[in-house]
């Protein structure tokens, strides 16, 4: 998931209880939503669904500026001139991205700078998957074309949510993903159908990122906390569950097309269409998610050099007759 | 720092790195406009934060027209900006229907052609 709306039991049973919140104005606002209505930054909104929806959205938004990084790495080493201005590109959209997203955050009230602090201080997380090294050339491919296929699932999904600046956010995300997607699933396609060495060194990048991808949805719904009032108010949309299944469906049968293979002798679409595949180990994800993967350190510690090389700029730049105010949508 | 990526290498990160975190406090927020063709209509499509509007502007061309058409762009510090409460949107509402501002809804042929037959026009 980009934006985590995975809770604690103890966090689900908070939401679910809003007896501290105006009776009235909570019927008018779930009415709202039940109407198919959005809800936009100046009108009245419970204290757990703002907290909830900038919880997500700065993750998501985290996840777009770290998300940069492992590509990054493979912009100076990248095969030809086209791949190296289509990398750039898609890198300086994930950055793009980022900006949006925290945009749409601050209209709830929590400033950029404090969320760019809460990154790099640890107290806010960003996609799992990340963590992870593009070893090769070939992973970049496979992030292109499966982790991006995996972040347009959840981000069409969330597109249907019941803020408005997140949802126009999203909006605008998606239409940009698509370049990002068929550019990935180009650049598969060219490495599956080229030499030996090539399809090798493919394989070899879906192996090491085949894990990482089941673990891009959260945890299983059966190991979650729920919370129905997530769901009520149309901040998240499909389960933990529902979603990877439906990642699963859509970029299974590309990568098998291709005469490739999952490390997963279990995976495998059953009767009813749902997919089956090996534990996937959650231990690790949990291990992973609290700063134990192979590349934790080095993405805060490269977001936290251009925070502090960059900030005589922003000094620089300051005015310090401006008032901040937060945007309007 | 131990990377497979050769510009974090070169970083000399651990001798570089001040590891204070400083708070800054904030530059203010520009509403940015977007034109896509000439003739058509300026539509808001976001926020940018910047110092002055000649940096608004730079970072709104980087972040709302890196791709596809654009033939201008607008900012307005968006404490500049007035708007009504979206919780009163009710008074927009006035009346329960204006079809009387509709076209549609005048409709003369049938009594053009009742007039007609009535005194042979046809």
């Amino acid at each position: 998931m980009y934006g985590s709306t995975n809770l604690t039991e103890q966090e689900a049973k908070r939401m679910n209880d809003t007896s501290a919140e105006d009776a009235d104005k909570l019927q008018a606002f779930e009415d709202r939503i039940a109407r198919g209505e959005k809800i936009e930054p100046d009108d009245w909104m419970p204290a757990e669904y703002r907290k909830q929806l900038i919880r997500m959205i700065e993750q998501h938004a985290h996840s777009e500026i770290v998300g940069a990084l492992p590509e990054g790495t493979w912009i100076t080493r990248a095969p030809n001139f086209r791949r190296k201005l289509a990398l750039i590109a898609k890198v300086q959209d994930e950055i793009g991205h980022g900006q949006l997203l925290y945009s749409a955050a601050e209209t709830l009230g929590k400033t950029r700078e404090q969320m760019l602090d809460d990154l790099m201080n640890g107290k806010s997380k960003y996609s799992n998957v990340f963590n992870y090294p593009a070893v090769t050339w070939a992973d970049i491919a496979v992030i292109g074309f499966l982790v991006d296929g995996a972040a347009i699932v959840n981000q069409v999904i969330n597109s249907k949510g019941s803020y408005g600046p997140y949802c126009r956010a999203l909006e605008r995300i998606c239409y940009e993903e698509s370049f990002h997607l068929k550019q990935g699933h180009d650049n598969v396609v060219y490495l599956a159908t080229g030499s030996k060495i090539q399809r090798d060194m493919l394989q070899a990048a879906i192996n090491r990122w085949y894990r990482p991808l089941l673990h891009f949805f959260g945890p299983p719904d059966k190991m979650s906390a729920h919370s129905e009032k997530l769901m009520k108010w149309k901040v998240k949309l499909a389960s933990n569950d529902d979603m990877r299944n439906q990642f699963l469906d859509q970029y299974v049968p590309k990568i098998l097309e291709l005469g490739l293979t999952f490390p997963d002798p279990n995976l495998r679409k059953n009767a009813d269409g749902v997919w089956e595949f090996s534990d996937p180990d959650w231990d690790e994800f949990k291990r992973v998610i609290n700063g134990d993967g192979p590349c934790n350190k080095e993405r805060l510690a490269v977001r936290r050099y251009a925070e502090m090389a960059g900030r005589w700029v922003r000094e620089a730049l300051m005015n310090p007759s401006d008032k901040y105010k937060i945007p309007l949508a | 720092m131990n990377s497979l990526d050769p510009r974090v290498q070169r970083l000399n990160m651990a001798a570089d790195t001040d590891n204070e975190l400083h708070t800054n406090s904030h530059l203010i927020t520009w509403e940015v406009f977007h034109q896509e063709k000439r003739g058509k209509q300026v539509v808001h499509v976001g926020i940018v934060h910047a110092p002055n509007p000649e940096m608004a502007l730079i970072l709104a061309k980087e972040q709302y027209a890196r791709r596809g058409k654009t033939t201008n762009l607008w900012v307005a510090k968006t404490a500049d900006v007035y708007t009504f409460s979206t919780g009163d949107d009710d008074m927009f509402a006035t009346i329960p229907e204006k079809t009387f501002r509709d076209p549609a809804s005048y409709k003369v042929r049938d009594r053009i052609e009742k007039f007609q037959q009535q005194n042979n026009l046809v």
